[in-house]
């Protein structure tokens, strides 16, 4: 049998779903029994114009994590998506902008305001800021152009398969290479994770509650056994996908929401504010919830239905 | 240049606020034709969801009629709607989109004038306002 061609790239994302691919730990031995790696930017010297070179539909899997916010993100997007027959979004950020897409709250003036000029470690008294292009005496030299908006990939191109988390949760890693190589992927357009929220795989015990008081983290002396809502705590658990077993809750820590919007739900932030209302007994309970798009939108800004703030000029 | 005019969504209830609108209607009680009412059973089906889609697909303003607490063929329907409504203008508000922009009325079956007046005082307001400012944003 011929070997099959794997490619990973990495947009705007922290790193860690590369790391996630390592941490399949000795199972990488059988992926590159089963593949050569043609093009991996943080492990191997593969230049872009040697992908360019490579012959369109010669990728057979190119698992691509991070979102979209540079023009440089954006050609490869639409590089790889031609090289390459199955296209799979990998992570948060590729799927739903995940932390990356809270960017969406500024535009690029004002987050290079901040970066460039406002961060205390920063003295930058000509106020430079970066530039797409400069011709020094050595020659032309360029930069990505950045994006007022960050965008998901499936925003960006036709996306074959989608694995969220932050990072994609092993087990669903090894499950999406077997079903690779065995030739059974599911119906393009899937997520390849459970069809069941994070309460489904959650081992905590669910009264159903009502609401009179919101507390943080801090506040709660958690029982480790009662669900965090019935303990007035906000979890994200009922609005994201299951696949990570709960590992969160189960050290003791609410869902942040990181595998995205769980099955049925388009907007995970409007999920999850419509069952706190539903629980909340009133308004001053609603209130207490501190940074509403940072606790409901944190890995999902970019791919709700509103997808950024509007910034009036 | 024509004047601004605004679309209003309008969200209503079928058992108070949408029959109250039909008594406009019967009783011939005139508003303007800014508004696009769609009927749900409770307004505690209103997702935010419906109210994100709403501005996303361009409406100016998002109008929820439902019947009076305490009214509620369900019960509870329309109590939980009102939180709902709050923490909805809250992600609106942090998103750059006037929370005034969605408002909810609470109108019986019997009060086809005050759908009417709660209609027209909304377009003003939205007048007001102007345009979604989602219209015409840059997409990237």
């Amino acid at each position: 049998m011929n070997k099959l061609k794997f490619a990973f790239y990495w947009g705007a994302s922290c790193g860690g779903c590369e790391i996630a691919v390592l941490d399949i730990n000795e199972k990488i031995l059988e992926v590159i029994t089963l593949a050569d790696i043609v093009f991996w930017p943080v492990a191997m010297d593969v230049k872009y114009k040697e992908v360019e070179a490579m012959a369109d539909n010669s990728i057979d899997v190119c698992f691509f994590n991070g979102a979209v916010r540079t023009d440089e993100q954006e050609h490869m997007a639409k590089l790889l998506r031609k090289k390459a027959k199955t296209l799979v979004a990998f992570g948060s950020c590729a799927c739903d902008g995940c932390v990356i897409g809270l960017g969406n709250l500024w535009d690029k003036e004002t987050i290079f305001e901040r970066a460039y000029i406002e961060t205390p470690s920063t003295k930058n008294p000509n106020a430079v800021y970066p530039k797409t292009s400069i011709t020094t005496k050595e020659g032309k030299l360029t930069l990505p152009r950045f994006y007022d908006t960050v965008k998901t990939l499936g925003q960006t191109v036709d996306v074959d398969y989608f694995l969220s988390g932050c990072p994609p949760p092993v087990p669903l890693i090894l499950q999406a290479v077997e079903a690779i190589s065995k030739n059974e992927l599911p119906p393009k357009g899937s997520i390849l994770m459970p069809s069941k929220s994070v309460c489904d795989e959650c081992p905590r015990e669910k009264k159903d509650k009502k609401l009179d008081k919101l507390k943080r983290i801090y506040e709660l002396q958690d029982d480790q056994e009662s669900c965090f809502w019935d303990q007035g705590v906000i979890c994200m658990g009922p609005a994201t996908r299951a696949g990570c077993e709960a590992q969160c809750p189960k050290v003791n820590m609410p869902c942040t929401g990181c595998d995205g919007p769980s099955p049925g739900v388009v907007d995970q932030g409007a999920a999850i504010i419509s069952a706190l209302a539903s629980i909340a007994t009133n308004d001053e309970v609603i209130n207490q919830a501190v940074d509403p798009i940072g606790t409901f939108y944190k890995y999902s800004l970019a791919n709700s239905i509103l997808r950024r703030r509007v910034i009036k000029k | 240049m024509t004047e601004f005019e605004p679309v209003i969504i309008g969200l209503t209830c079928n058992w108070c606020a949408y029959a109250g609108a039909d008594l406009a209607g019967t009783s011939k009680i005139q508003y303007p034709p800014n508004i696009r009412i769609i009927r749900v059973m409770c307004t505690g089906r209103i997702e935010p969801e419906f109210i994100f889609d709403a501005f996303r697909m361009g409406a100016d303003g998002v109008l929820i009629g439902g019947c009076h607490l305490g009214d509620c063929h369900y019960q509870e329907g329309n109590y939980k709607t009102a939180l709902r409504v709050s923490i909805t203008r809250e992600v609106l508000k942090s998103l750059g989109i006037e929370p005034e922009r969605v408002r909810l009325e609470w109108i019986s079956a019997s009060e086809g004038k005050k759908f009417s007046e709660t209609v027209k005082s909304f377009i003003e307001e939205i007048r007001r306002l102007g345009p979604n400012p989602l219209k015409g944003a840059p997409e990237a």
